[in-house]
């Protein structure tokens, strides 16, 4: 009868009850005394289980991207025994690579010079590009530990790992060439992977001379040539932003966008701002996709007028901007502004893509993928694989979709109007050359200490049924759209579809 | 094959080896009070022994392949000397003290030579020397705890001499990192908040301990109040947090009401979001650590690296010398459990982890067993003390919670630290003989009681209590080592006061 739980329960409530009443001794012992102790540890097991749930989550989930961290230089010591691996492209072109003299000396080379400045980066006077990114990889080495041990024998360094990237050599080439002497940027992804098969940014520099040139680079702030400006560049998106302005009307919008119309006449006052069409045109009547393929500022600015202000900031945001992007580059952040308060002036000139809003080329490359990929943003990566000296897999990355930002009829309904304007509208030049053209051009104008100039942007994918390609082009100084950038993009084209 | 190789895969397969003996080291600490038996307790304590001469052998013999610094040779006898003279010297002049904190007492310092040794010769050299000095000091603590009753009854001056101390820091106080932290006292520096820690504890035991009025209760919340305003005002906040949650936990062991706990806790939520909008340096600590990248070259600095050398560790550590945790600003002092991490790996951190508990642990089953109140409170609130401050280092250094800038006891360089540290351990060692002379006294009783043939507990204790006492499971007898764990009583050893005795079946 004494074994009863119940009885010690009733009793245990009993002594608890006496032990409330602070005046009287309590009772010195039994398991019920000891039961504040043994919450006071339970606590503290939880906090140490805590301490070692912290390091197995840093361990399972974190150390991958801490050591690939641009500011983690723990693996540059790892050169003494290593030689860092190359960088290569898919069909073996080498890209970076290490040569090594018969003293043991190492140098750094770059067989293509400045074509790929930036996005391989250097890897002395500091890192950047991939060489930054990917510098745990390539001095790591996961050839079999007897090579290792055979290579320590004869003294002679191992062999790093080797970093496949997507980029294609010859886009790479033809769009660093077509940028020509402009600076800017040009960035082609393939919509439905997100791999990214070129990435340009001018000016540039010669990776092989970092050294001798690094004072010139780092003391000529004007023209900031070690800036990636495909990745961090951040410019006024201008026309090329009514992509997602007109997104934010059709979901406004969703059953009678199509009974829009507009009369241009040239120029739309709102308080003290007037918005003007580009070169004093006046568009006349036009439905939303005559709007969008004349790149109609009034009708935009009208558009913009009547948007509510939160959901042309959600839909601005849907699409990543003030946000990070999805990718493991080094990148700006694009900047959106408009909010419930902002003035007339101000829902006119973000509409058509002024006002505060900036943008990254790689940004809006990724906007246009993912209108080509059916609404599907995928990942933007140019690291395919890791693979050792003698060619055995490491690591493999696989395209990853990160969300769904539009549903495919809305992407559609953009696919159409990018059409028109790669058919009849601002970038009609890209037609009749055997391939569909789906496009935005801008003419973004800015002004910068007391000069103004315009910046000229072509967005766009290819073929419209059936997109391989998306590029995002900006020349900076180069006028319309028309005029510079949507030449540079057919230039790229052309190289992709004919070789 | 040639020596440089040959030597880097010995130094290679010393390093498995040594993590390999860490992994068996902390097994048998859990497992140890598994047996039932002394015999089979004592035979797993020395293995333990020997793994740990092991890993310091290892670890040691590493160091000197680096280097080839003859000073390490004598260095590591001195430490072998040492290590031995404390296991043998613990066990003969005590021999009921507890083996398992002992064992990992001594296993702590070791993993503290070795990597304090790895960064400075000379700050291990001097870091030995305190510990050796706090060593020879420590074998007479308990001594004291068991002799000097009167230690229970200073209360108020232990109140006096915490809060004097801690003031006396902030009037003279050099700062070091934008903390006031340390007092030069002939030519040594000392940083008197680790040694206040102890008195405090004694002090609110000492005042939660003989009542728990409301009004005590007020004083002794308005006393560990001036303690912490005191530590926040010199910019130790690690120390204010440690002070804070020890009083917290005595508090609700000594007054059993959770109210006060959670309105104590309140008052610290209150108190930590009002610290954020008032002080720009606690801003700035939760700006790390949301994200240390945002001023990675600034503030984040420090804990980048540390993110950055757990990383390099990865599960089996890049080797003792192989990594760069140098790179850490104070590596040695607040950031050595990342540099554990980097170089021996998060299986030998987790391990290690595992120890620091296994010490709290034992600490609490001390608490637990021990009748008389003012020691039960002490033992606790020092292994709250000890607990509280791994969690703030460790999760402050893997970014679990904003860095507060503490060190792992007995493994972090510092002096003050690793002295109030072994202290602390022996003042628990001596509570723990306490409990053995309350149990002697007790068997005493017993057997009294047994020559009257009286089975029944004597009149002074509850009707009926007794034998109900008597179907009460033991709590926590297995780790009792190797003593009659069939026969237990707590007695209230004040002085003058009746035994009571309760016969366990």
């Amino acid at each position: 009868m004494r074994q009863d739980p119940n009885l010690d329960e009733t009793e245990g409530v009993r002594i608890r009850k006496v032990d409330l009443n602070p005046k009287k001794d309590e009772p010195l012992t039994g398991r019920k005394h000891n039961m504040e102790l043994s919450i006071a540890a339970w606590i503290f097991v939880l906090l140490f289980a805590l301490l070692i749930g912290r390091v197995v989550w840093i361990n399972v989930f974190e150390a991958e991207s801490l050591r690939n961290n641009i500011n983690n230089t723990k693996a540059d010591s790892n050169s003494d025994n290593i030689i860092r691996g190359d960088i290569r492209t898919l069909d073996g072109t080498v890209l970076a690579t290490t040569l090594v003299d018969e003293n043991g000396n190492q140098t750094r080379s770059y067989p293509y010079d400045n074509v790929f400045a930036h996005v391989v980066g250097y890897a002395s006077n500091g890192k950047s590009g991939m060489e930054a990114e990917e510098n745990y990889a390539l001095l790591s080495s996961h050839s079999s530990l007897l090579k290792q041990i055979r290579a320590g024998e004869t003294g002679e360094k191992v062999q790093g790992d080797r970093v496949v990237v997507t980029l294609d050599e010859k886009l790479q080439q033809t769009a660093y060439y077509a940028l020509g002497s402009y600076k800017g940027a040009v960035v082609v992804m393939e919509p439905d992977s997100g791999k990214i098969l070129a990435m340009v940014s001018k000016p540039d520099f010669n990776p092989n001379f970092i050294g001798m040139e690094w004072e010139n680079l780092v003391s000529d702030t004007s023209s900031s040539a070690l800036l990636n400006r495909a990745t961090q560049g951040l410019y006024p998106p201008g026309s090329t932003f009514k992509m997602i302005t007109t997104l934010a009307y059709l979901r406004a919008h969703p059953t009678d966008y199509s009974g829009f119309s507009w009369d241009c006449e040239g120029a739309l006052s709102q308080g003290d701002v007037t918005i003007t069409c580009y070169g004093d045109q006046k568009h006349g009547m036009e439905d939303l996709g005559g709007a969008f393929s004349n790149s109609c500022n009034t009708a935009f600015a009208q558009i913009g007028l009547d948007l509510d202000n939160g959901q042309f900031r959600k839909t601005a945001e849907e699409f990543l901007f003030n946000h990070a992007l999805p990718t493991s580059m080094q990148h700006s952040q694009s900047i959106f502004k408009l909010t419930k308060d902002s003035s007339s002036g101000e829902q006119m000139t973000t509409a058509i893509g002024q006002g505060d809003t900036l943008v990254t080329p790689l940004h809006m490359a990724l906007v246009t993928s993912t209108i080509a990929n059916g609404g599907i943003m995928m990942r933007p990566y140019y690291v395919d694989h890791i693979e050792t000296n003698d060619g055995t897999i490491v690591k493999q990355y696989d395209p990853e979709i990160y969300k769904k930002v539009l549903t495919p009829d809305e992407a559609g309904i953009l696919t159409d109007y990018m059409k028109r304007t790669a058919e009849s509208g601002t970038a009609a030049a890209l037609s009749g050359n055997g391939y569909t053209v789906a496009g935005k051009t801008g003419s973004a104008e800015y002004e910068s200490n007391g000069v103004t100039g315009t910046h000229s942007w072509f967005c766009g994918f290819a073929q419209t049924s059936e997109p391989h390609i998306a590029i995002a082009v900006i020349a900076e100084d180069g006028g319309t759209g028309s005029a510079t950038a949507v030449p540079i993009a057919k230039q790229i084209l052309d190289a992709f579809f004919y070789g | 094959m040639n020596l440089a190789n040959l030597q880097e895969l010995a130094v290679r397969a010393f390093h498995y080896v040594s993590l390999a003996l860490m992994v068996i080291y902390t097994i048998q600490s859990v497992t140890v009070f598994r047996q039932r038996h002394a015999r089979s307790m004592e035979k797993i304590f020395l293995r333990q022994n020997i793994e740990m001469f092991l890993i310091h052998f290892l670890g040691f013999l590493t160091l000197f392949l680096n280097t080839f610094q003859e000073s390490l040779i004598f260095f590591y006898l001195a430490q072998l000397i040492y290590l031995l003279f404390t296991l043998l010297l613990f066990r003969n002049l005590y021999p009921r003290a507890s083996r398992s904190l002992i064992n990992n007492m001594c296993m702590l310092l070791v993993i503290g030579f070795i990597m304090v040794s790895r960064f400075s010769t000379d700050q291990a050299l001097k870091q030995f020397q305190i510990t050796a000095a706090g060593t020879a000091l420590a074998l007479l603590v308990p001594l004291f705890v068991r002799k000097l009753l009167v230690l229970t009854r200073l209360t108020w001056g232990y109140v006096f001499v915490g809060i004097g101390l801690l003031g006396l820091v902030v009037i003279a106080a050099r700062v070091t990192n934008g903390a006031k932290l340390s007092i030069s006292v002939a030519g040594f520096s000392i940083q008197p908040s680790e040694f206040v820690k102890i008195i405090f504890v004694f002090a609110i035991a000492g005042l939660l301990s003989t009542q728990h009025s409301f009004r005590r209760v007020v004083i002794a919340t308005v006393l560990a109040a001036v303690h912490v305003l005191i530590l926040v005002v010199s910019n130790d906040l690690g120390s204010a947090l440690i002070f804070f949650v020890t009083y917290l936990i005595m508090l609700f062991v000594a007054t059993r009401n959770p109210f006060l706990t959670m309105i104590g806790l309140l008052a610290f939520c209150v108190a930590a979001v009002a610290a954020y909008f008032l002080f720009s340096h606690v801003r700035v600590r939760v700006q790390i650590w949301r994200d240390p990248f945002l001023d990675y070259a600034g503030s984040g600095y420090q804990i980048c690296q540390s993110l950055f050398a757990i990383a390099a560790g990865g599960w089996l550590g890049t080797g003792l010398c192989q990594g760069s945790p140098g790179a850490i600003p104070y590596v040695s002092q607040d950031f050595m459990f990342s540099a554990i991490l980097e170089e021996w790996g998060a299986i030998f951190g987790i391990c290690l982890i595992l120890i620091c508990m296994a010490v709290f642990l034992m600490f609490i089953n001390i608490a637990m067993k021990l009748g008389n109140r003012f020691y039960r409170l002490a033992a606790l609130g020092l292994g709250v003390t000890y607990a509280t401050q791994v969690f703030l280092t460790i999760g402050g250094g893997t970014k679990l919670i904003p860095m507060t800038g503490v060190t792992l006891p007995l493994v972090s360089y510092g002096g003050s630290s690793v002295l109030s540290t072994i202290l602390m351990f022996a003042i628990v060692q001596g509570l723990y003989m306490l409990r053995g002379d309350e149990v002697k006294e007790e068997r005493r009783a017993s057997w009294q009681a047994e020559a009257r043939s009286e089975y029944a507990p004597r009149e002074d204790i509850r009707q009926g209590n007794a034998s109900r006492m008597g179907t009460r499971p033991e709590s926590a007898s297995r780790m009792d080592a190797g003593r009659d764990s069939t026969r237990r009583a707590d007695a209230r050893s004040r002085a003058g006061q009746e035994t009571r005795v309760w016969r366990q079946r």
